[in-house]
């Protein structure tokens, strides 16, 4: 198959890893963009799940958020905010990342919290512990698993839309595909699209295994 | 005339306003044409995806071995970026409709598998009992048991993936046939606000109208969900 080899081809060719438009820094500029989205995100929607989900007020808010999230398309976020008042540039990249960041987290740290045991919960403040206490020590590590499924979503999310950044914004991987479809040049749109593939799958495998080790549970459990 | 007063006169198309009703009215047939061809790629996509969808969940149901494969494979099918699944799939069908037919089918059958072997996971055993206890053979038990009882699982499956394709739909610009997103993508190249809000503002509609349509279809096909309790 002379397409498969031409993207072979396009991998061993030694200028496509050097400078601005090189495999390794547009891997640092998605890697960059994808990790200042997801703070962010974290930074707002943890702390709100948490609370949201204590006090168990905003359900409908937080569970909604994310069926209103997918129904907005990202790309069409992402060209209004750069033709908008942010104007071009990573302000509106990195903002638009952060909007479809946030549902995914909200709404499953939401549900995790609530998911938890209220016998549990009223054995805590049986006992005399504070709410901020039952948050941290009884709450949030059973909350664990499903808050980080949501950042887990909510990183492949930001993973793919950073792709598509390319497009209004530049920077990223997905620069590498547009690239290709500029030139009409097949080879470098699926040598693109491989490493998009790729750093989104190794993504999710990094958010599996992180989810795995912090769920204090299911630690217990496989050492019982 | 000073060029504030000519913009005044000129109408919100010189003003390059965000809403702008000269904008819908004189381009009236090319939104048409596009919302076509959205709601054409997201039907026949979530319809290709649904009719894979049941015999591969079922398949995945019946043969565990076959289930972490099946359920394994479509979580790595989603993690593959729009952008990126529209390119892979380049080589085999070209800068066509049918790439983006391909993609939206592989996305919306990744969560219609989900939710098929998930409904049939959630028959109850005791009435799969007894319906085989009154003699259903495999196949009237699967059709006019097991089926039905999933049903709403699937359904909820249907709405997802319906609401996450006509979103997705807009990526297809890239290949030039992205329905509203190709409006979307030539106001982005023009920066014509009208043109970028009205096209956002009718694929969402499209998404809600979408789902509230599937909601009363569904209420229609399981007719026992709205018995009085």
């Amino acid at each position: 198959m002379s397409a498969l080899s031409d993207v072979l081809d396009w991998f061993a060719d030694s200028s496509h890893w050097e400078g601005t438009g090189g495999v390794p820094n547009r891997l640092l500029e998605h890697l960059g963009l994808t990790a200042a989205a997801l703070g962010i995100a974290c930074a707002v929607a943890v702390p709100l799940a948490l609370w949201l989900g204590h006090l168990g007020r905003g359900g409908p808010f937080a569970i909604n958020l994310s069926n209103i999230g997918r129904a907005v398309p990202t790309f069409a976020i992402l060209v209004l905010l750069a033709i908008g008042p942010l104007g071009f540039g990573p302000r509106a990249t990195v903002t638009a990342l952060v909007l479809f960041a946030i549902p995914p987290i909200l709404t499953n740290g939401y549900v995790g919290m609530r998911e938890v045991d209220r016998d549990i919960v009223e054995a805590a403040r049986g006992v005399g512990l504070g709410p901020l206490q039952i948050v941290r020590t009884v709450e949030l590590p059973l909350a664990v698993p499903l808050l980080m499924n949501g950042i887990r979503l909510a990183a492949v999310q930001v993973v793919a839309t950073a792709t598509i950044a390319a497009l209004v914004a530049g920077g990223g991987l997905g620069n590498i595909i547009l690239l290709g479809f500029g030139t009409q040049d097949q080879a470098t749109v699926v040598a693109g699209a491989v490493l998009v593939a790729a750093f989104a799958l190794a993504v999710e495998l990094l958010f599996l295994g992180l989810g795995r080790r912090l769920d204090p549970v299911g630690r217990l459990r496989r050492r019982a | 005339m000073p060029p504030d007063l000519l913009a005044q006169s000129a109408g919100c198309l010189q003003r390059n306003d965000w809403i702008c009703g000269d904008y819908v009215s004189s381009r009236a047939e090319l939104i048409l044409s596009s919302l076509g061809q959205h709601v054409t790629l997201t039907v026949v996509s979530v319809l290709i995806g649904l009719l894979l969808a049941l015999p591969l969940g079922l398949f995945a149901f019946r043969f565990p071995t076959a289930r972490a494969f099946v359920l394994g494979g479509s979580t790595v099918l989603y993690t593959i970026p729009s952008l990126a699944m529209f390119s892979l799939l380049l080589p085999f069908t070209g800068l066509s409709a049918t790439t983006v037919v391909v993609g939206l089918v592989l996305y919306s059958l990744t969560i219609l598998v989900r939710n098929v072997v998930a409904g049939l996971q959630a028959v109850p055993a005791d009435v799969v009992e007894s319906a085989v206890g009154t003699g259903y053979g495999p196949l009237s038990l699967l059709m006019r048991v097991m089926l039905p009882l999933a049903l709403p699982t699937i359904f909820a499956g249907v709405r997802v993936a319906t609401v996450s394709t006509v979103a997705l739909v807009t990526v297809g610009a890239i290949l030039g046939n992205g329905g509203l997103g190709n409006l979307i993508y030539s106001g982005l190249r023009t920066q014509f606000q009208a043109e970028v809000l009205t096209a956002t503002v009718i694929v969402v509609a499209l998404a809600v109208v979408a789902d509230l349509l599937l909601v009363l279809v569904q209420r229609s096909l399981t007719p026992w969900q709205r018995a009085p309790r």
